[in-house]
């Protein structure tokens, strides 16, 4: 099979490679880039572990070809850390608030939560579960999650301020 | 480093030791996505191996043709039954006692069985080629109804064992059943039927469904063609128990064998059994002196490995009058699918089913369970419980509800006069346990305080009379359960699989400057033991939870246990951790005696040191013995502070719980609104209350997905109508409502810290009260029994067969 040329920015760097054209996305993250913080939960969409956030918006990456993204700006959950590489405001709620167990769904949550916060800086607790509801999390009970995502909110909108 | 200045409060909070809030250690690993999860695991030339499963529930296979499959570029091997059979790796054992075929040798027994193995250099091509392995099928008639399975025209499934009348467990008396198990009296229990005021009869089935967890099973077998030496990794519950069956099975010495159990996204049972991906990872290693990955994607999850429940369970339940309940007779007929691949301890082919008098003080009961071969899948795991204690929990409190409409009584007050009292235990059951502790009365008081129930059944009273007014199409319900768990197996005495005595281990070295590493024979699929018990640790030797390493899942490293699954973890790993640390302190207070100049006997334990009695401020903190450990010669005393504990318990821990659930129903759509969900939980001693809390939202949620909607189903087929994440319930944030937790406090008597377990008691006792709050809000209507998941369909069913649609 041809090779196809892609070229995309993954967390910041720039990558190219010749990949199968029927590579999906996520296959090209996790074993050509190594980037395996989003994982593989259903390959049908469903469950939002592979979630990785494309041109600011929250995508499942197990049902796009790489090609897809081609020339696409992407971001996964190591990402997110902060520059100096201590957790980012929404993974350090996370642990702080206990939204975590198994670990599996975490990095697509981080990431979907990391979009719905700037979709909509101000969310209800409402808001939160529906614009979470494209991930799945079978340790939680996604209270906490709730929780961290609410918190994380806050603390932004705080940073948000004091840089202002 | 004789700090005095502390506060023994702050010295306490400095431990981070039980009770204490201690935020995961797990979280920032996992939280920037660099967990190491099976398939996250790269190996130089590693090859993908991938299954050629049965379209068919019951078929011969007449030929299998693999030259095009073999011709796809890329294509390293593929493996039938014949290319097994020589290494006699063709079938293999299972955790029951019975055996499964690896591939399909000869004929097929349900759909999704796994019939050839393709190796490839990456997964495309191994997809590729399983589309192009061309099989010979010939149908045989299909048996899905596990009351039709002794009919005298029904299809003999197992021919391997055909004919023969003694089972694993006792006599077969037919070609498709597997065992019969009983318990208690059956001829008391008769008597007391027969001549009880009243007698509730029911048939409660508890359906088909899966663990699920996000994360598939999968595993990567690694033969070093030099050294002759084995590694898997793999999704793995019990590390150690994984490489004695390697061992047996594949012949290799088990020095020879190192299994690893990386990060697990979650296992809830699923991930307990031995799959043939596994074998065949291990075999197409061998074969090609490459690494072999294999990871089953949903629908082969969902299709192949480990379902649960599927039991069909007959009640009578009789009572005085009053309500006194005098007799519980339950017969079982539980379908396990083609193999018998439950994980139970051996002498439980039906695990702890026995323990389905729940919290009540029955005095005479009977149960019988017959094992069933049918066209489905393998397994009848224990889904978050402990080895059938939830189908046994959904039984008697579905059995109760049962009672309470028969008997016109308030189900509450039933429960309450029924209880198992205080001043009881330890309590031996008709059903042959002996429950080390409890208190229910006052977690009940507790719980319908909490909830404010008399006026729930005003507000419910109220919600019937503008429903038969047409003032609403909404019915309130009130679901209760008081469930009582059996976990921790086991005493060695009476629990083992395979053989292996189902004790547990902790090894713990003491590093010089006072910090330590620990090891379980356990291995964590999320529940955050390395926070946890670091945290044992830390209360019982003096030195912060923050200095100490938790590591599990590396057989090469770890000392043997049996792994986590039926809340075992805290309940024996828990109590090896805590023994093998007080094997540490006290070699500790030996030396805290030399450097001191005191006898032993002058020394009293404090917090975090050794004090001399009646002089406080002459003192050796822990950390400073550790030190003396490794740099001084005590006469009389190795040099060193390390300790290991395998602890085989006395008994099981018995933990309980009220739940109390409150629901409306819309009887035109059948849509079902959780207004509100209250749990108190008893799981003895609380070792972190952030992670006991975590594990009740969790467990309550998977128990609102089985109780609402999830389930694997068949069509008469054998076809699996629910093999993907469209089909198969999993609830979103959407529709998981919030939960209040609570809890009271009772130690188990013979636990070191008197630690129950917990994980667990959110679903067994989570099910049945979800289930009764719909089945309560019909009552009025003359519903007794609706079987489970109460999905939108049922619901609506339902209100239609009650006549509420007009």
């Amino acid at each position: 099979m041809a090779k196809q040329h892609v070229k995309m920015t993954v967390n910041g760097k720039e990558v190219e490679a010749l990949a199968d054209p029927r590579t999906l996305l996520i296959h090209f993250l996790r074993e050509d880039l190594k980037i395996t913080g989003p994982h593989i939960g259903c390959e049908t969409s469903h469950c939002g572990a592979c979630t990785v956030d494309i041109d600011g918006k929250s995508v499942k990456s197990c049902t796009m070809f790489v090609g897809q993204a081609h020339g696409a700006d992407i971001t996964t959950v190591e990402g997110l850390v902060n520059a100096d590489g201590s957790l980012g405001v929404i993974q350090e709620m996370f642990r702080e608030h206990h939204g975590l167990q198994c670990g599996y769904c975490t990095p697509g949550m981080i990431t979907r939560a990391h979009r719905l916060l700037q979709e909509n800086p101000t969310p209800t607790e409402e808001d939160i579960r529906f614009g979470m509801a494209g991930n799945l999390c079978r340790c939680t009970g996604y209270q906490n999650i709730v929780k961290a995502v609410a918190h994380a909110a806050d603390a932004l909108n705080a940073q948000k301020e004091a840089a202002e | 480093m004789t700090d005095q200045t502390l506060t023994p409060e702050q010295r306490v909070a400095n431990l981070k030791g039980m009770g204490s809030a201690r935020k995961r250690v797990e979280d920032v690993r996992f939280t920037q996505g660099k967990g190491n999860y099976v398939d996250d695991i790269k190996l130089d030339g590693m090859l993908f191996g991938d299954f050629v499963r049965s379209p068919y529930a019951h078929a011969r296979v007449k030929s299998i043709d693999t030259e095009a499959a073999m011709a796809v570029p890329g294509v390293v091997a593929v493996l039938t039954a014949a290319d097994l059979e020589p290494l006699n790796l063709h079938w293999m054992p299972t955790l029951a006692g019975d055996k499964q075929m690896v591939l399909a040798d000869g004929k097929v027994l349900f759909q999704g069985q796994e019939v050839a193995f393709v190796v490839a250099e990456d997964r495309y091509a191994a997809a590729d080629a399983v589309e192009l392995v061309e099989v010979d099928y010939e149908e045989l008639p299909v048996l899905v109804d596990p009351f039709k399975a002794e009919l005298p025209d029904a299809p003999v499934l197992r021919e391997d064992i055909a004919g023969q009348t003694e089972g694993a467990h006792g006599p077969r008396r037919h070609d498709n059943h597997i065992f019969t198990w009983e318990a208690g009296d059956k001829d008391a229990t008769q008597a007391v039927l027969d001549e009880a005021d009243v007698v509730a009869e029911e048939m409660v089935y508890y359906h088909r469904t899966h663990p699920c967890p996000l994360e598939t099973c999968g595993s990567v077998a690694s033969m070093d063609p030099v050294t002759g030496k084995l590694t898997l990794w793999g999704t793995f519950q019990a590390p150690h128990a994984v490489r004695t069956v390697a061992s047996l099975i594949s012949g290799i010495a088990e020095h020879n064998i190192r299994v690893i159990s990386p990060d697990i996204g979650g296992g809830f049972g699923n991930k307990v059994g031995v799959y043939p991906g596994y074998v065949c990872s291990i075999v197409a290693s061998i074969v090609t002196g490459k690494p072999v990955k294999w990871v089953e994607d949903r629908m082969e999850n969902l299709m192949s490995t480990a379902f649960a429940r599927d039991y069909w369970m007959a009640g009578k339940i009789s009572a005085t009058k009053e309500g006194k309940i005098t007799g519980l007779w339950c017969h079982t007929t539980a379908d396990h699918g083609a193999f018998d691949a439950c994980a139970d301890p051996t002498k439980f082919p039906a695990g702890f089913m026995n323990i389905c008098t729940g919290s009540y003080d029955i005095p005479t009961a009977y149960l019988a369970v017959d094992g069933i071969y049918t066209n489905k899948a393998p397994g009848g795991v224990a889904y978050r419980c402990s080895f059938r204690v939830t189908e046994a929990a959904y039984f008697i409190e579905r059995m109760i509800e049962v009672l309470a409409i028969k008997l016109n009584m308030d189900a509450a007050e039933l429960r309450r006069i029924n209880f198992i009292k205080k001043e009881q235990f330890p309590y031996n059951s008709a059903l042959g346990w002996e429950y080390d502790s409890g208190d229910y009365h006052t977690a009940w008081d507790k719980a319908l305080e909490a909830v404010d129930y008399k006026g729930l059944r005003a507000e419910q009273a109220q919600r019937l009379e503008d429903f038969k007014a047409g003032k609403t199409r909404k019915l309130l319900g009130i679901g209760l359960t008081h469930f009582t768990e059996i976990v921790g197996a086991g005493p060695v005495k009476n629990c083992d699989i395979l053989g292996m005595g189902m004790f547990d281990s902790c090894e713990i070295r003491i590093h010089p400057t006072g910090s330590a590493i620990a090891r379980l024979g356990t291995i964590s699929q999320g529940q955050g033991h390395a926070t946890t018990f670091a945290q044992i640790i830390a209360s019982e030797i003096g030195l912060p939870a923050d200095d100490i390493t938790l590591e599990e899942g590396d057989t090469d490293t770890a000392p043997y246990g049996l792994g986590t699954y039926g809340s075992r973890s805290t309940p024996v790993a828990g109590a090896a951790t805590a023994m093998a640390a007080r094997k540490i302190r006290a070699k500790a207070q030996m030396i805290a005696a030399y450097l001191l100049e005191v006898h032993d006997n002058d020394l009293e334990w404090d917090i975090d040191r050794f004090a001399v009695k009646g002089a406080p401020e002459r003192f050796k903190t822990m950390k400073e013995i550790a030190f003396a450990a490794y740099n001084q010669a005590i006469p009389g005393l190795e040099p060193g502070l390390e300790a290991v504990s395998y602890y085989d318990p006395p008994n099981m821990t018995y933990p309980f719980g009220a739940y109390i659930c409150v629901l409306d129903v819309d009887v035109d759509t059948g849509e079902v609104d959780i207004r509100s969900f209250y749990a108190l939980d008893d799981c003895g001693t609380r070792i972190n209350p952030m992670i006991i809390e975590g594990q009740v939202h969790g467990g309550l949620t998977e128990a609102l997905a089985i109780a609402m909607g999830q389930e694997i189903a068949y069509d008469e087929m054998g076809n699996v109508k629910t093999g993907t994440l469209m089909d198969f319930f999993l609830p979103t944030a959407v529709e998981t409502p919030n939960y209040t937790t609570d809890h009271t406090t009772t130690p188990s008597p013979h636990h070191p810290i008197g630690a129950k377990g917990v994980g667990e008691s959110p679903n067994v006792g989570g099910v049945p009260c979800f289930s009764n709050a719909v089945h309560d809000a019909f009552r009025p209507f003359g519903l007794t029994q609706s079987h489970m998941p109460h999905d939108h369909w049922r619901v609506w069913q339902t209100a239609n067969k009650l006549g509420l649609h007009g």
